[in-house]
């Protein structure tokens, strides 16, 4: 299965799915207007990888700002790594967010509560 | 007397402007002005968590306005642009406001007015749960964002939100929201 490798723009972030690794990243900004175009890709990417997925994905979430287009966006990311999950696979969710980001940290607990998956909270620390 | 456009955006344009629009909204526009607000952010504010949360409601107010600016009827006869809309970013006091300003149809006012007013009566707790609720169980639009803006702008600010609507003719209205950080 090829991998997804998406460089960061000013409103999208950097991706890297490796399927090989089970490595899964979207770091940067996520402010598009329109969010569903840029993701439906990796979204339909997860669904092809939850049919043969490693023993253990590791999902890096490192947001600097997304917007609430991107909200729903992500939340059908989440959503297919719960279904990783469920069918007995190991899944990792690292979530970062800047040191005394109480939003981001937020934010991460709402998605935490929304998935049955724990979160792993990491404070970046400049 | 009908209201008077011209007039709204000078009244808007009080305290330290960062930045002042009157015009087309397109993504591009947003794009270019996000890029300039963050560099003037950088300039004036140390806090960097200040500062995040004031470009984050700017995202939020911005896009919201690109995706509700009604169409104009050609009939409509202003001389304005079809996407027209108003946004003035500045410090007044000790707070940033975000003042945002665009055509409604007057039918869909009192939709908007009601989702405003529950939006501003919610507590902390409840914001959350009803934007948790609308992210799960919201379909999307191609359009927006299923309504979670003016959630997402009331949780970051603590509700501090206000609005008016100003009758522009008998089919329109002038919307302008106000945001204080």
């Amino acid at each position: 299965m090829e991998s997804i490798s998406i460089e960061g723009t000013p409103k999208t972030p950097a991706v890297g799915f490796n399927a090989e690794t089970g490595v899964i990243e979207i770091k940067g900004r996520s402010i598009p207007e329109n969010s569903i175009e840029f993701y439906r890709p990796l979204v339909e990417w997860l669904e092809d990888y939850s049919k043969n997925p490693q023993k253990l994905t590791t999902v890096n979430i490192q947001l600097e700002y997304f917007n609430t287009s991107s909200s729903k966006c992500i939340l059908d990311v989440f959503k297919k790594l719960e279904s990783i999950k469920k069918a007995r696979n190991d899944v990792i969710i690292n979530w970062y967010y800047e040191e005394d980001d109480e939003d981001m940290l937020e934010a991460g607990e709402d998605y935490e509560s929304i998935i049955r998956i724990p979160f792993k909270m990491i404070e970046v620390v400049d | 007397m009908s209201f008077d456009i011209d007039e709204q955006f000078s009244k808007m344009n009080d305290g330290e402007v960062l930045l002042a629009y009157k015009g087309s909204i397109t993504a591009q526009l947003i794009t270019n002005v996000l890029g300039v607000v963050e560099t003037k952010l950088d300039h004036v504010i140390d806090k960097s968590i200040t500062k995040k949360k004031i470009y984050n409601v700017l995202v939020e107010s911005l896009q919201n306005l690109y995706h509700h600016v009604d169409d104009l009827p050609s009939e409509f006869n202003s001389g304005l642009d079809m996407h027209f809309g108003i946004f003035v970013v500045s410090k007044i006091d000790d707070q940033y406001q975000i003042r945002t300003g665009n055509f409604i149809k007057t039918e869909k006012i009192k939709s908007l007015q009601e989702r405003l007013d529950k939006i501003k009566s919610l507590s902390r707790d409840e914001l959350k749960e009803l934007y948790k609720f609308v992210l799960n169980n919201q379909k999307f639009s191609d359009k927006g964002g299923g309504g979670l803006g003016l959630i997402d702008i009331a949780r970051r600010t603590e509700g501090n939100v206000d609005y008016e609507f100003n009758d522009y003719n008998t089919n329109y209205s002038f919307f302008i929201l106000n945001i204080k950080i």
